[in-house]
C-alpha cells in the first residue's frame, strides 16, 4: 500500500505501461505528472522534454511514437484545446498515443485550480473531421493508474491517440493503492514489420509498426490509402480506413466500454455518472436508500464509445434516470438519444468550480422522481 | 518522371512523381540539391527520415525514398525533436516553407535552434504563401505585392539567418537556387554538422511571387537573385526590406557546441540510465 496523489498514479500507470517518452508543457493542474516524468524517466532511459508549447509537445509525442517510443503528453483546458490539430494528426495518421486532461473549468482561463467536467465534448469532437476515439475517466486514484495503463493497451491495439480526463480534484487527490508488479510489455521492432507484403501497407487495418531500416513509410494528414498513397482518387480509400477504425471499435465495444453498476439489481431510480462525480453519485444512492427510494448508480469510465447498449439496458427497467456533471449539459445529449423514449432523463450540471454535495444528487434525483411521478398521475 | 541525373535515382520515391510543384518552380532544384547531398554523404536511406510541414515546399519528404512524414503547418520542428529524441542515430532532415517556418511556426523554428538539436532544416524561401496561392508571407518585402498586399505590403520582412543565429542554431547558411554547387555544399555541410543546421535557399515561385510583381518567369528570376545577392562580408549595403536587397549568402556560423541528445545522454547515463545519443 501507497500514498498516491492522482497525478503521481498517470505516471505510475504510464510507467507499468512501457511509456518511456514523456513531451509536455507546464498547465495547473497537471504539471504534477510532467515534473515527475522529468524525474523518472532519464535514469530509467527514456525521455523527457519540455516543449514550448502544447502543440509542440503533442508533434514531438507523435515523432517519437513513429521512431519507436511509447509515448504520452498531459495537460488541461487551455492546452487541450491547442492540442486538437495534433489530436485530429495523430487520429488520421493512426498513431498511438496517450493524451491526459485533467480538467479545470473553462473555457479559457477560466479557474485553474477548480475542478470541471466540460472537455468531454472536446474530448470526442474537438479537432475538425470525423476520428474514432476512445475517451475514458476514472473516478479514484486506483482508477487512475489502471486507465492509464489501459490507455496505452487501447492505443496501440487502435492505432489512436486515447485521451484520459481526469479534473482539478482527482489530480491532487491522495488515496492508497496497492501497486501490482508488472513488467513492461516490449515494444514494437522492425521484426514485427507485417512481413514486407508488396505493396507494404503501413496504415489501415495492420499493426502500428514504427520506422526502421526495412521500411519506406509515408506518413501524412493527408487523405491518403494503406500504403500511405496521396495520390489520385484516394477519398473513398481514406474513408475506408476511417469506417473501418470505427467498425473495429463497434466491434470491440464490449472490450472498450468500462463501467461499475452500484445497487442497482432492484433500483427503480438510476443515476449515471463519471469521474470525479461519480464518488458523490455513489453517496447520493445510499442517502436515497435510507430515506426509502430505490436508487442506483452506472458508474461510466468509458465515455466515448458512448456506452449506448449498456445504457439502454438498464434505461429500460427503471423509471427515471438523472445524470449530474460538472457542465451546463454535456454527455447527457448522447445519454438522452441512447434512452429515447425509455424512461425521462434529467441533467443536472454546475460549472461554478465546486463539487456536487451527495445531498444535492439525492435532492435532484427526489425532485426529477416527483415530477415524472405527478406527470403518471396526471395522464392516469 | 523528371530527368534527375541517374545518380539520384535511388534516392527519389518515383511512385510519388510527378511532383505537385508547377514548371520553373524553385522548390524542385532545392529537392534536387537534398538528394545530390545525400549522395554525396553515401547515407544509408534507411537511417534517414525526411519531415516536411504543409505548403509547398511541406511535400518534399513525399519525394526522397526513405522514411518520411508530412506534418503540420508550422509545427514539423516538433516532430523532429521527438523522432530524434527517440531514435538519435537517425539523420533528419526538415523541409520548411518560409511562412511554415517564420509565421506559424517561428515559436518552434527558435526552440529547435536554441536546443541545438541535431536537425538539418532547409528553408525554402520564395518570399510568399505558395501553396494557398499567393498571399503575403513574413518574408515578403515591404511594398511587394501578393494577394493579400495588393497594393504593397506594409510589413518589414524576417531574416531567416538572423533569426537562427540569435536563437542559438550553429551552423548557419543561406544561398539561392542559382547557385547549383552551394545548394548541395552547404546542405551537405548542415547534414554532417553535429547540431542544429538551417539552411535558407531563396527560391522561385513564378506562379505567384513572380507574376504578382512581375518579375518575369524562372530563369528572369532566378537571375535577379543572382544579382542581388552579395557573399557574406561583402554586404555593406544591405536594405534587408529591398527584395532580396542585395542579401549576403553564404556560411553564416559553424560552430560546436553542445547538442540536445548528447547533453540528454550525459544527464540520462548521470541518472543511472541507458539512454544513448
Ligand atoms: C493551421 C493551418 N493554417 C493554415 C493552413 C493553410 N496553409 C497551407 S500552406 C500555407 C502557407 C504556405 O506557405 P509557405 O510556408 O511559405 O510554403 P510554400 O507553399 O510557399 O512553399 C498555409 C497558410 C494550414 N494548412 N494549416
Ligand atoms: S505555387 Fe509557387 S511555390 Fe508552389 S509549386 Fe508553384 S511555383 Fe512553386
Amino acid at each position: 500500500m501507497r500514498l498516491v496523489q492522482g497525478n503521481e498514479a498517470v505516471v505510475l500507470g504510464a510507467l507499468a505501461a512501457g511509456c518511456n517518452f514523456y513531451a509536455g508543457y507546464p498547465i495547473t493542474p497537471a504539471t504534477e505528472i510532467m515534473e515527475q516524468m522529468a524525474r523518472m524517466l532519464p535514469g530509467r532511459g527514456g525521455v523527457f522534454i519540455q516543449m514550448e508549447d502544447e502543440l509542440a509537445a503533442l508533434g514531438a509525442v507523435i515523432g517519437a511514437t513513429w521512431g519507436g517510443m511509447r509515448a504520452m503528453t498531459a495537460t488541461s483546458g487551455p492546452g487541450f484545446s491547442l492540442m486538437q490539430e495534433h489530436i485530429g494528426y495523430a487520429a488520421m495518421t493512426q498513431t498511438p498515443c496517450v493524451v491526459v486532461d485533467s480538467q479545470r473549468i473553462g473555457p479559457s482561463t477560466g479557474q485553474p485550480t477548480m475542478p470541471a467536467q466540460g472537455d468531454v465534448m472536446q474530448a470526442r469532437w474537438g479537432s475538425h473531421g470525423d476520428r474514432p476515439a476512445i475517451v475514458v475517466t476514472a473516478s479514484s486514484v486506483k482508477d487512475v493508474y489502471d486507465m492509464t495503463q489501459q490507455s496505452f493497451t487501447w492505443a496501440f491495439t487502435y492505432r489512436l491517440p486515447v485521451v484520459l480526463l481526469l479534473d482539478a480534484v482527482l489530480s491532487h487527490m491522495r488515496e492508497n493503492i496497492e501497486l501490482p508488479a508488472v513488467s513492461p510489455p516490449s515494444l514494437p521492432t522492425s521484426a514485427d514489420s507485417a512481413d514486407s507484403e508488396d505493396p507494404y501497407k503501413p496504415f489501415g487495418n495492420h499493426p502500428f509498426v514504427p520506422f526502421s531500416a526495412n521500411t519506406r513509410t509515408i506518413v501524412s494528414g493527408l487523405a491518403h490509402d494503406e500504403t500511405g498513397n496521396t495520390r489520385g482518387a484516394v477519398g473513398p480509400a481514406s474513408e475506408q480506413i476511417l469506417r473501418d477504425s470505427l467498425s473495429h471499435l463497434d466491434e470491440d465495444y464490449q472490450k472498450i466500454t468500462r463501467h461499475r453498476n452500484y445497487r442497482l439489481e432492484d433500483a427503480q431510480w438510476l443515476i449515471i455518472s463519471y469521474g470525479i462525480t461519480a464518488r458523490a453519485a455513489r453517496a447520493a444512492v445510499d442517502i436515497l436508500r435510507e430515506s426509502g427510494v430505490r436508487a442506483g448508480l452506472l458508474e461510466l469510465m468509458t465515455l466515448w464509445p458512448f456506452p449506448e447498449l449498456i445504457v439502454k439496458s438498464i434505461a429500460r427497467h427503471v423509471q427515471g434516470i438523472l445524470l449530474p456533471e460538472l457542465n451546463l449539459g454535456q454527455l447527457v445529449l448522447p445519454l438522452r438519444a441512447a434512452v429515447g423514449g425509455l424512461c425521462p432523463v434529467a441533467g443536472l450540471g454546475r460549472a461554478d468550480g465546486e463539487l456536487f454535495t451527495p445531498e444535492a444528487i439525492a435532492q435532484a434525483m427526489i425532485s426529477h422522481s416527483r415530477k415524472i411521478e405527478r406527470r403518471v398521475s396526471h395522464h392516469a | 518522371m523528371p530527368n534527375v541525373g541517374n545518380d539520384l535515382h535511388p534516392y527519389l520515391r518515383h511512385q510519388m512523381m510527378p511532383t505537385v510543384w508547377c514548371p520553373g518552380c524553385g522548390h524542385g532544384n532545392i529537392a534536387r540539391a537534398i538528394a545530390t547531398s545525400l549522395e554525396r554523404l553515401e547515407l544509408d536511406l534507411g537511417h534517414v527520415v525526411v519531415l516536411g510541414g504543409i505548403g509547398c515546399s511541406g511535400r518534399t519528404p513525399f519525394y526522397f525514398n526513405t522514411n518520411a512524414m508530412h506534418t503540420t503547418h508550422g509545427r514539423v520542428l516538433a516532430f523532429a525533436t521527438g523522432l530524434k529524441l527517440a531514435n538519435p542515430s537517425l539523420t533528419v532532415i526538415v523541409a520548411m516553407g518560409d511562412g511554415d517556418a517564420l509565421a506559424i511556426g517561428a515559436g518552434h523554428f527558435i526552440h529547435a535552434a536554441r536546443r541545438n538539436i541535431d536537425l538539418t532544416v532547409v528553408l525554402y524561401n520564395n518570399s510568399i504563401y505558395g501553396m494557398t496561392g499567393g498571399q503575403q508571407a513574413p518574408t515578403t518585402p515591404r511594398s511587394f505585392r501578393s494577394t493579400t498586399s495588393p497594393f504593397g505590403g506594409i510589413e518589414p520582412a524576417f531574416d531567416a539567418v538572423d533569426l537562427a543565429l540569435a536563437a542559438g542554431a550553429t551552423y548557419v547558411a543561406r544561398t539561392t537556387t542559382f547557385d547549383f554547387a552551394e545548394m548541395p555544399e552547404y546542405i551537405s555541410g548542415g547534414i554532417r554538422h553535429p547540431g542544429f543546421a538551417m539552411i535558407e535557399i531563396l527560391s522561385q515561385c513564378p506562379t505567384y511571387f513572380g507574376r504578382l510583381n512581375q518579375l518575369g518567369d524562372a530563369p528572369e528570376m532566378i537571375e535577379y537573385q543572382r544579382n542581388h545577392t552579395v557573399m557574406a562580408g561583402d554586404e555593406s549595403q544591405i536594405g534587408r526590406d529591398d527584395l532580396l536587397g542585395n542579401l549576403p549568402v553564404g556560411i553564416f556560423r559553424q560552430e560546436i557546441r553542445p547538442e540536445y541528445t548528447h547533453q540528454y545522454a550525459e544527464l540520462s547515463q548521470a541518472q543511472g540510465g541507458d539512454y544513448r545519443a
